[in-house]
């Protein structure tokens, strides 16, 4: 079961800033999904090798060779806010 | 007063010099203006497929053997998250508990003592982009953003906790520094900011087993800040324990310009990055034989290289480990020495007066306009006796700062050593009348007069009197 101060740790690290009800809300979704995810620890996973991808691939490269670069104004076109060629953010230290 | 014992840690970001980024084709070419250096990819835009550039994955294992590492034969990415404007998809795509190399080592010599410093990982990732602050940190309201860093090869170096003074810790960074710059992954400018430094640091009792709270120490650019910050704070810790107190783990920022490390608002949290797997990148299977061919491929490094230059040309060890430094210096020296077949006279100008000139106008081996051929036929103008020692040391200030050759600087500012008896006798003759008082001090005894005399000789002959010569002559006449 996932705890207020759970979802206040997480909202913290995701930024977000939630409601007491919100909270609440959520903390009842998450822990229905880790509910759901736990199910998992009930397989026999026996002779099953550990995964850390889901699809059979393996080394895929690239060359080391340059490609087109996007034009600055299309880079800057859903930025909030530019200076000159920089995107403009509040700071944040 | 207890004794303290500091326990150091290294962790090192290397830039590598590959020609685009780590998972999209965009330029690393470093200066452009901003912005400029980018695609969907890097800039972290919906529907994007990060792909791994292959000579990434060559250069990692490369500088992991270089430092005796175990190349692992399964690797794979992580995401590591945090939210920080100089990251646009809000996760850091890194390694985490496969990193591509482990359990390697490097040796260092401090004080004549040799050590072995552990190496604990080497992993890849991708670095961040650049946040840029108007007038000063603190009064702007602003951070403008440049991406063109973001995505640039990084592998991370993580040594053991095996470092116990500021010396071993600068000893540790140079050593890794020339090995890195000796495989040619990185060309580890420490001013550029591709190789940087972080520095863990605790201190505890002399005999204590248990490791003191440590601190990480960040933003040390030079050799130099590294030596003061640790030193910095180790003494801030050993202060703050003597007096009660306890230390707090934490991440401190070295302030060059006030000496001391501060520290920086604890990046809440931030150790809770909550890794997992990154499901764009399927995971790596590194073929042995691809590693030996890497393997086979690696240059001398420096260790051998220095053993080499000891053996081959009788260097002490000394002059060996400064020449092997850099590879260019290394490289510099053996060219000049396959000309001029004269070892120790080459690295004492090398290590000498060549190095005094580098120093004080910042420049490096590469960007000396003296090319090694030059040097040698300077040397042997020297040997042969065409010049002294003090005029060779004046026409290489000019060959430094024009890049003649040394016969034509000696010819036009007329400085071929004067070996003519004749005409040293006179001057000598014209010293010894000028003189007295020196003269009588040397008869009575004074052996050390005779050097202002000879200093006096060198000094109306514009340094261009064969000093062997001079000697010779004002000896024999003093001791009539």
């Amino acid at each position: 079961m996932i705890s207020i101060k759970d979802v206040e740790h997480v909202a913290l690290l995701a930024r977000l800033s939630l409601t007491g009800d919100e909270k609440q809300v959520y903390g009842k979704q998450l822990s229905d999904i880790l509910e759901n995810v736990r199910k998992l620890q009930d397989l026999n996973t026996e002779g099953v090798p550990p995964t850390a991808h889901v699809l059979d691939l393996q080394n895929v490269f690239r060359e080391d060779r340059a490609g087109e670069h996007m034009p600055v104004d299309q880079v800057l076109g859903n930025a909030p806010d530019r200076q000159g060629n920089f995107f403009k953010v509040p700071k944040i230290i | 007063m207890a004794q303290y014992e500091a326990v150091i840690g290294l962790e090192v970001h290397v830039e590598l010099k590959t020609d685009t980024k780590i998972f999209c084709h965009s330029s690393t070419e470093f200066g452009a203006d901003p912005n400029q250096h980018v695609c969907p990819v890097c800039l972290g835009l919906p529907g994007v497929l990060p792909v791994v550039n292959k000579k990434v994955v060559e250069y990692a294992i490369k500088a992991g053997l270089a430092l005796n590492c175990r190349i692992a034969p399964f690797s794979k990415f992580d995401r590591k998250n945090y939210y920080y404007p100089d990251l646009p998809k809000n996760y850091q795509i890194s390694q985490y508990d496969l990193p591509i190399a482990e359990h390697g080592c490097l040796e260092i010599n401090v004080h004549g003592a040799g050590k072995r410093v552990g190496i604990t990982r080497l992993h890849m990732e991708e670095d961040a982009g650049k946040l840029v602050h108007q007038g000063t940190i603190s009064s702007t309201p602003f951070s403008l953003v440049d991406y063109n860093r973001t995505g640039v090869p990084l592998i991370e170096i993580v040594s053991e906790p095996d470092m116990r003074s500021a010396d071993e810790a600068v000893a540790y960074l140079e050593k890794l520094k020339a090995i890195i710059q000796y495989t040619g992954v990185s060309d580890c400018k420490m001013q550029e900011g591709s190789l940087r430094c972080d520095a863990n640091i605790s201190v505890r009792p002399a005999g204590q087993a248990e490791l003191g709270t440590k601190t990480e120490i960040k933003n040390m650019n030079s050799f130099k800040a590294l030596h003061k910050a640790v030193n910095y704070e180790i003494a801030r810790q050993i202060k703050l324990l003597e007096s009660g107190g306890k230390v707090v783990q934490e991440t401190r920022t070295w302030d060059e310009a006030r000496g001391e490390t501060l520290s920086m608002r604890s990046k809440e949290e931030a150790h809770d990055y909550r890794y997992f797997p990154d499901p764009d990148l399927p995971p790596l299977v590194i073929d042995r034989a691809w590693v030996e061919a890497i393997k086979a491929g690696l240059p001398e490094l420096p260790d051998a290289r220095r053993q080499r230059l000891v053996t081959a040309y009788g260097l002490p060890e000394y002059d060996a480990m400064v020449l092997t430094s850099s590879r260019e210096l290394a490289d510099y020296y053996e060219e000049c020495v396959q000309i001029y077949n004269n070892p120790k006279l080459v690295s004492n100008w090398v290590m000498g007066e060549l190095a005094r000139m580098m120093n004080a106008g910042g420049q490096d081996i590469q960007e000396v306009r003296i090319s090694p051929a030059q040097l040698a036929r300077l040397l042997q103008l020297l040997d042969e006796g065409t010049i002294s020692g003090r005029i060779a040391r004046t026409v290489l200030e000019e060959m430094y700062n024009t890049g003649k050759d040394a016969g034509k600087v000696i010819e036009e500012q007329g400085l071929v050593q004067i070996s003519d008896t004749g005409l040293i006798e006179k001057v000598v003759d014209e010293v010894i009348a000028a003189n007295p008082k020196s003269v009588e001090d040397y008869r009575a005894g004074k052996e050390k007069a005779i050097a202002f005399l000879v200093g006096q000789v060198m000094k109306s002959t514009r340094g261009k009197a064969n000093p062997g010569l001079v000697n010779e002559l004002l000896k024999g006449k003093l001791n009539k």
